[in-house]
């Protein structure tokens, strides 16, 4: 793929992160944020070719270490959101 | 097995697309939980594309995947909801380091590489290092495992140019010549430096400023996954860091403005590290009052108003507040809770504990809201906030917070503050409030007056 394509795409992406959350209710801000952190765990595809790819030692062992944090990051990311939203209810009687 | 290259693309764009739904419906809090799923089924469609890009062996990949999955599982599960703001700066700084370490075993796996990719690799290290080691130090300061004081010395600003040359310099070097034996130890030097600079960047930031810190921050590890993404030429990582990033930037920019302060500002001024001189003289006498006459205010009251603040959160006493409204209510008050947008330690960090309490959402109202209307309330109990309602911030124009917008407490006919003590906040403002014609002190903890109040209720 070009770079100048997934410089397009970051650009564009940007854009669309900015028009997509601008107008959030400030009660949730907090599983916004958390729930966006999640998606940084991402890089966790980054992580698995590394940990994957059979390069050298060290390398795997770098990839497999990115592969634990992020891990964490995405797995504890989506708990905890779900958790805390799980709390957010309307008034007795009608649902959440 | 191998997936041809055309279903491994329409893979990453379906998890892209799942992660924009996602976001949009996290915006709306009829829609928010299903679209956190909804992102989360983005994530392992990733996962699983990727897995079977092919060429992978699977053994140590599974065993990160097995043991990040347990530890995370595991925490999400068992951390409590006050401790919340230093667990999202938690995984936070996981997925910067993340980003980080992949980073790393590129260039320890091909140093031969395009200029492009030493650049994408210098960047992933640079902003996975930043949000980790700052993550690191956020959540010390919010765990209170270290002082949430800023921490200032004398040139420290030469300190940090210092390292900013460093870092320019060691990536220069390394991209130069990534094969050279010697780019290693700049490479080396590069991360050392990026980890000290985010160490630098929150030392000097206060509690009380923690929640543009955390916002920020989190928009620093999508942007290192973005650079990750440049470094292995992958879109989905390049869009749904970029849109991490953004929303973090966001966040960041509502939390300054909710402050009245620039970004810089935040950053650099050490906040509240010396107390203000020119803060003024503050006249008038506190009045204490007994939780049987508060509750006689209380009882009488049509109308009432809370607003929570760190207090509330380090008392736990949200069930307490909880409890009491439900009360109020029933004695036939109107009862809402006000909550300021940099209220606690992360931005939202009032809805969260009131939620978990029980408190219906459509009864948790912006300040914004309640401002215009606030002359008509009755009683404004305040629950271990202090600087988001000091009317210097309105009226004192030597006040360090002068322009920041708070909740006008003090126009309601009553105010009732609970309190340990008349000590200031964070930032060591005093607040004039506590000294006005209509403010009632109740000291104590706040779980325990609040205890009280409801006792008196019961009573009846």
């Amino acid at each position: 793929m070009s770079i100048g394509l997934l410089i397009f795409v970051f650009v564009l992406s940007i854009f669309l992160g900015i028009e997509l959350i601008s107008k959030v209710p400030s009660q949730l801000h907090t599983p916004l944020m958390s729930g966006s952190n999640a998606i940084s765990g991402i890089t966790i595809v980054g992580a698995i070719i590394a940990a994957g790819r059979g390069a050298g030692t060290v390398s795997t062992v770098l990839g497999t270490l990115a592969v634990v944090f992020a891990t964490i990051n995405v797995v504890g990311g989506y708990l905890v959101t779900n958790r805390m939203l799980g709390m957010f209810k309307q008034k007795e009687g009608g649902k959440s | 097995m191998t997936l041809p290259n055309i279903v491994v693309d329409i893979g990453y764009i379906v998890a892209s697309i799942l992660f924009i739904m996602g976001i949009k419906m996290l915006g709306k809090p009829q829609t928010a939980r299903r679209g956190n799923m909804v992102s989360a089924f983005g994530m392992l469609i990733a996962v699983v594309i990727t897995l079977l890009v092919g060429g992978l062996s699977y053994t140590w990949i599974i065993v990160g995947l097995l043991i990040g999955s347990a530890i995370g599982a595991i925490v999400a599960k068992v951390v409590k909801m006050t401790s919340m703001p230093e667990m999202v700066a938690l995984f936070n700084g996981f997925g910067g380091i993340a980003s980080l370490l992949v980073g790393w075993a590129e260039f320890q796996s091909s140093p031969d590489m395009t200029l492009f990719t030493a650049v994408a690799i210098l960047f992933a290290v640079l902003i996975g290092g930043v949000a980790f080691s700052g993550s690191m130090i956020a959540w010390g300061k919010l765990s209170e495992t270290m002082s949430g004081k800023p921490f200032l010395f004398a040139g420290q600003q030469i300190v940090n140019g210092l390292i900013v040359i460093g870092i320019v310099v060691s990536g220069v070097l390394f991209a130069i010549d990534t094969t050279a034996p010697v780019a290693y130890t700049y490479f080396m030097i590069f991360a050392a430096l990026s980890l000290i600079l985010g160490v630098m960047g929150v030392i000097p930031i206060g509690g009380g400023d923690m929640p543009v810190v955390i916002s920020l921050l989190n928009s620093y590890s999508g942007l290192a996954a973005c650079a990750a993404g440049f470094i292995i030429l992958n879109n989905v990582l390049i869009v749904s860091g970029a849109l991490v990033g953004a929303s973090g930037i966001i966040l960041t920019s509502i939390m300054c403005k909710a402050m009245n302060r620039s970004l810089t500002n935040v950053l650099f001024s050490g906040f509240g590290a010396a107390p203000a001189a020119s803060a003024g003289k503050i006249e008038g006498e506190a009045k204490p009052v007994s939780a049987e006459d508060a509750y006689y205010i209380l009882e009488a009251a049509r109308s009432v108003a809370f607003v929570p603040g760190y207090g509330m959160a380090v008392a736990q006493a949200q069930h307490a507040v909880r409890e009491l409204g439900e009360l109020l209510e029933n004695n036939g008050a109107e009862v809402r809770y006000v909550i300021h947008p940099v209220a606690g330690r992360m931005p939202g960090h009032m809805n969260v504990l009131l939620a978990e309490a029980n408190v219906p959402y459509d009864q948790l109202a912006e300040m914004d809201d309640v401002n215009p209307i606030m002359d008509t309330v009755d009683v404004c109990m305040v629950i271990g906030a202090n600087d988001v309602v000091n009317p210097d911030a309105r009226e004192n124009e030597g006040s360090p917070i002068y322009g920041m917008p708070i909740i006008n407490a003090d126009f309601a006919r009553t105010v009732i503050i609970l309190k340990r003590s008349l000590g200031s906040g964070f930032a060591g403002i005093p607040n004039p409030l506590f000294f006005k014609e209509n403010t009632r002190m109740l000291f104590g903890d706040a779980k325990q007056s609040l205890s009280s109040l409801v006792a008196e209720f019961k009573e009846e």
